[in-house]
């Protein structure tokens, strides 16, 4: 594992004698605080894009050897190789290249690029599973080790459960639960590594620990001051990792290279030790841009440089890998990692956190080309400065690789240094972290409350028993004070199963190195979430609006619905539907919020599916809305595609009616388009997608993907209707659904109109 | 004035039957002013500047070939809506349409001038852009206060000779003409629209006729060549109404390149 230095084209140096100089002083030097150290020194940017510069030939060359491995792993079935014998920790692997002449940013997870590292802390059987799924047997030494010396987190998660949580599990009322992954949705502060240098942190954690020392004792005293430890021995891990590829990172870092190196570091060591389903990246563009202005001040870096640090870093970003089982990919399809990069945002003082570094990173996706990671996600203000809106709004459309989120009604919640862990999930970087909850299916609840508890599929009493509905019609009062019931009874089996996983994760799998890159005290929430809103919320309108008639098998089972009449649905901005959705949301959460929960957690919840929309809609038999049985649901909180019929802006206002307050762990809504149909020209484009985002947030809007596409993406559609409920064709002032027409129109508008270039 | 019985198509019955008291009322335009709607369109992005909000109204006396809202053919029916209700929805869209405004179409909107006319009073005094989708075919029933309340006409000319026109749209092509030059006469701005039809419209004396008209107006903001696409095609058979083409190809972009030099020569750039 040890390198010599003479091989290595960045030889460890020594630590730079003064690497703060030139900065603005504040309490950052006294504490760890990096957010007062980048709003002393951060110089907002208000330009265009046209200093920006093209991927240097290196940068090229190795991109070139890149897309050759990823070519590579995706020939091998999704996974290039995989480690059998070596159980991942942070210092565990010797260095890995891609092509060491030719890395500005170097470390992958384990000896080689895309090689997964084998997690079994998390659940032994699992990462077994995820071996045997792609050809490779675990390391009978290794498997015997984590069966008769050490416990897993599935192992004591299982310990745990109760009768009641088993089968909500089995019949899918809830799933995706963390029970045998790393849970994720926790970030790091990586910052911290490059401004204060390993050495600085431990020191910290050190006087952390005894200052606990004449507190008195109880569990969770305890369990900190271990925890501690526990971090000193990861930080310390940290810097031996770091030395393998040359570096001394003791001490901060010294320029604008060193300080990306160092703050990849520190999220590279999170990535070896474990396999969270979200490991997000943080908010590092505008700190980084701190380091390269004060490299160009010095007349040590160029332009081009620069950029190429940060192609580099973003190639890593994009290597980050993980391997699972077949279930897992079924729920979260693609192999996503989440690596979420947050962008822009508006300061508390009313400076636009953008920089230059703000475009370079957005600009890799020129550099490299489009791509799903790092989860690029601009954080939204009427105050970003208009430049910087259009170039998003370009990015998008070229690329429909961003997502939004609403920082004018974030930042009043999380303040100015939150980062999104995952897809929506914001949290203060280094001072809060969530239990990750995956999420609970209201709309098969509702089934649930119609047939007294019994799955709707199977028959099974899942649900505790009650009083079936009898009637012919569906009446609303009788239906919304069965389905209060049932969320009752599923809102304390959801809270128990994730008290009991996070007890057990802390317990058996804990994260010691993200959490020795936090502060001591550290806001928890317990982040539940909700799929099928859309599903309920037509259903209840349908019933209140329209008549549904009860079908019944011979067993006097509810299997299906016949929806008599029409029914305002929600996504038309028609508050007879969105009041509903929204007071599912107000309900739920009002539920979840009387649970006992673990560690001080405060509740919140996520309107968020991922692709699970499609799991959840398979494992749910028809509902009240008209919906067939194994049907996808809408994903997020997205409208059921079809039913939205006033336009994609008359959807956006039914969505962003829903109340954040309720659902503080994110709102997400998926909006898709294609280029003709947001304007004419490219300048046209950028303006209408710069007023939608705009009008969006303005009205309240958390969340949107934005996809702006051609026909690679209409090909998936064709696919994946349910992903692209609202993919309008709007040439030449003709208007039609894509999803809608017939699979011969789709292809030939596939083949023939869409080949042209006008 | 043109008596819309001129047409070719059976469109006549709309002034043929029992006047229609929606249509013909005289009271002066408010927000009781009552019209027909087919649907609305809250993402509206290339039927006038900037984003859109975009009021589908009914009933056409065109029976244009490669029409895409057939339903909207013929005499308007069905329920109807107030200039207040349109106006009360469109203010909630308000924060998207900073750039952009409310645009008219149909149908023809001009069959119940009236309620545009309510409809754009309203619109004006909050603020918002108003643009007028039409045919121009009844052009003459839009009054000066109208189009003093209109901020931009999206005026379809779907072909400069005379007998092309009918062909494909079954009335008279004049008064589109005479509306064009009305509107340029008052300095109303506009942008004008030519769908590219292969076999229909595509003609080069055709396209030369159009774009030598266009040359000769003032107040173009914009000519743009909309490519013909069939994408309306099922609502034909919806409506059960017979589709003619069918087994007409969408233009190449050599065509529309073509058409674009047809009309560059007559010294008319095209988006």
């Amino acid at each position: 594992m040890e390198r010599t230095a003479a091989s290595n084209p960045h030889p460890l140096r020594n630590p730079d004698p003064n690497p703060w100089r030139r900065f603005q002083s504040g309490d950052w030097q006294g504490a760890i605080d990096v957010r007062d150290f980048i709003q002393r020194n951060y110089r907002p940017y208000d330009g265009d894009f046209s200093f920006l510069k093209g991927p240097s030939q290196r940068t090229e060359k190795l991109w070139d050897k890149l897309k050759s491995l990823l070519a590579a792993e995706l020939e091998a079935g999704g996974v290039l190789d995989a480690d059998t014998t070596t159980v991942g920790r942070v210092a565990s692997h010797g260095p890995g290249y891609i092509d060491q002449e030719l890395e500005q940013i170097v470390g992958v997870q384990t000896d080689a690029p895309l090689k997964r590292a084998m997690l079994p802390y998390g659940g032994l059987r699992i990462a077994q599973k995820a071996l045997e799924a792609h050809g490779r047997e675990m390391d009978p030494e290794t498997a015997k080790i984590f069966t008769e010396h050490r416990k897993t987190h599935n192992d004591g998660v299982f310990d745990g459960y109760t009768e009641d949580i088993r089968k909500a599990r089995s019949a899918g009322i809830v799933t995706g639960l963390p029970d045998g992954y790393g849970r994720g949705r926790i970030i790091g502060d990586y910052r911290r590594v490059a401004l204060y240098g390993v050495d600085r942190l431990i020191e910290d954690k050190r006087e952390q620990h005894a200052s606990s020392d004449g507190e008195p004792f109880s569990e969770e005293w305890l369990r900190q001051r271990e925890e501690i430890a526990d971090q000193v021995r990861a930080l310390t891990d940290l810097k031996t990792m770091a030395a393998s590829y040359g570096f001394d990172i003791s001490k901060p870092a010294g320029n604008a290279r060193e300080a990306v190196q160092w703050t990849y570091f520190g999220y590279l060591g999170a990535v070896k030790e474990q396999n969270g389903a979200a490991m997000s990246f943080g908010r590092t563009s505008t700190f980084f841009d701190i380091y390269f202005e004060r490299d160009f001040a010095e007349g040590t870096l160029t332009e081009e440089e620069a950029q190429e640090i940060m192609d580099h870093l973003v190639m890593k970003m994009r290597i980050v890998r993980f391997i699972r089982t077949p279930d897992y990919d079924a729920l979260f399809s693609g192999d996503p990692t989440w690596v979420t990069e947050s962008i822009g945002g508006v300061g508390e003082d009313g400076r636009p956190l953008v920089t230059k570094t703000s475009y370079r990173v957005l600009h890799t996706l020129y550099n490299l080309g489009p791509a799903p990671e790092p989860n690029l996600t601009v954080l939204w203000s009427d105050r970003l400065p208009r430049a910087f809106k259009e170039y998003c709004a370009k990015v998008s459309i070229e690329t429909s690789s961003i997502q939004y989120e609403n920082d004018d009604l974030m930042r009043g919640y999380w303040g100015d240094d939150y980062g999104i862990a995952c897809c929506v999930s914001a949290m203060r970087i280094g001072k809060q972290m969530q239990f990750f909850g995956a999420r609970a299916n209201l709309a098969k609840a509702m089934l649930y409350a119609i047939n007294g508890g019994r799955d709707e599929l199977t028959g099974e009493q899942i649900a505790p028993a009650s009083e079936p509905f009898a009637g012919d019609y569906l009446d609303y009062d009788d239906l919304v004070a069965r389905f209060d019931r049932t969320m009752d009874w599923l809102a304390a089996t959801y809270v128990k199963a994730l008290n009991i996983i996070h007890y057990m994760h802390d317990k058996y799998s804990p994260e010691h190195l993200m959490f020795a890159l936090h502060d001591r005290e550290i806001h928890r929430t317990l982040a539940c979430g909700i799929a099928g809103l859309s599903v309920a919320a037509d259903s209840l309108s349908a019933v209140k609006h329209a008549r549904v008639k009860v079908v019944r098998n011979d067993e006097g089972l509810a299997v299906d619905y016949r929806v008599e009449g029409d029914y305002p649905a929600f996504g038309n901005n028609d508050d007879r539907a969105d009041a509903i959705a929204c007071e599912l949301v107000e309900r739920f959460m009002s539920k979840l919020r009387q649970q006992p929960i673990y560690r001080g957690a405060e509740p919140t919840q996520s309107i968020l599916t991922i692709t699970s929309n499609v799991v959840y809609g398979k494992k749910t038999g028809p509902t009240p809305d008209g919906r067939e049985a194994g049907q996808p649901f809408a994903p997020g909180a997205n409208p059921m595609h079809g039913r939205d019929r006033k336009g994609a802006i008359a959807s956006m206002a039914s969505v962003a009616k829903l109340p954040y307050h309720e659902s503080q762990d994110g709102i997400s809504y998926t909006f898709s388009i294609i280029p003709r149909a947001l304007g004419k020209s490219p300048e046209e484009r950028v303006g209408n997608l710069v007023d939608l985002l705009d009008g969006y947030f303005a009205g309240d809007g958390h969340h949107i993907n934005v996809n702006v596409f051609e026909r690679r993406m209409l090909r998936d559609a064709m696919e994946h209707p349910e992903k692209y409920p609202q993919l309008t064709v709007r040439v030449s002032g003709y208007a039609v659904n894509f999803v809608k027409l017939t699979r011969e129109q789709q292809n030939d508008l596939i083949n023939r109109t869409f080949h042209g270039a006008f | 004035m043109i008596s819309p019985c001129d047409c070719l198509s059976g469109a006549c019955d709309i002034d043929d039957d029992i006047a229609d008291p929606v249509l013909e009322s005289k009271a002066a335009p408010s927000r009781e002013t009552r019209g027909y709607v087919e649907t609305v369109e809250t993402c509206g992005a290339v039927d006038g500047p900037g984003l859109r909000y975009v009021v589908f109204t009914r009933g056409c006396p065109l029976r244009c070939q490669y029409c895409h809202n057939p339903e909207t053919q013929g005499r308007p029916k069905g329920d109807l809506m107030s200039a207040g209700e349109v106006l009360d929805d469109l203010a909630r869209y308000r924060a998207f349409l900073r750039n952009g405004g409310i645009t008219i179409s149909g149908g023809e909107p001009l069959l119940q001038p009236n309620f545009v006319h309510a409809v754009f009073q309203g619109a004006r005094e909050a603020g918002i852009h108003t643009a007028l989708d039409t045919s121009g075919f009844l052009g003459a029933k839009a009054s000066d206060e109208l189009l003093d309340l209109t901020d931009l006409v999206l005026l379809d000319i779907k072909s400069g000779i005379p007998w092309t026109y009918r062909k494909v749209t079954g009335v008279q092509l004049s008064p589109t003409l005479d509306f064009a030059r009305r509107l340029d006469a008052r300095g109303n701005r506009m942008w004008i629209r030519f769908v590219l039809v292969p076999g229909l419209t595509d003609g080069e004396s055709n396209i030369r006729r159009v774009a030598n008209f266009v040359a000769e107006l003032d107040c173009v903001d914009r000519v743009e060549i909309l490519p013909f696409h069939k994408m309306g095609e099922t609502k034909y058979s919806r409506a059960r109404i017979p589709y003619l083409l069918g087994d007409t190809p969408e233009p190449s972009p050599d065509d529309i390149r073509h058409a674009r030099e047809l009309f560059a020569a007559e010294g008319v750039t095209t988006a």
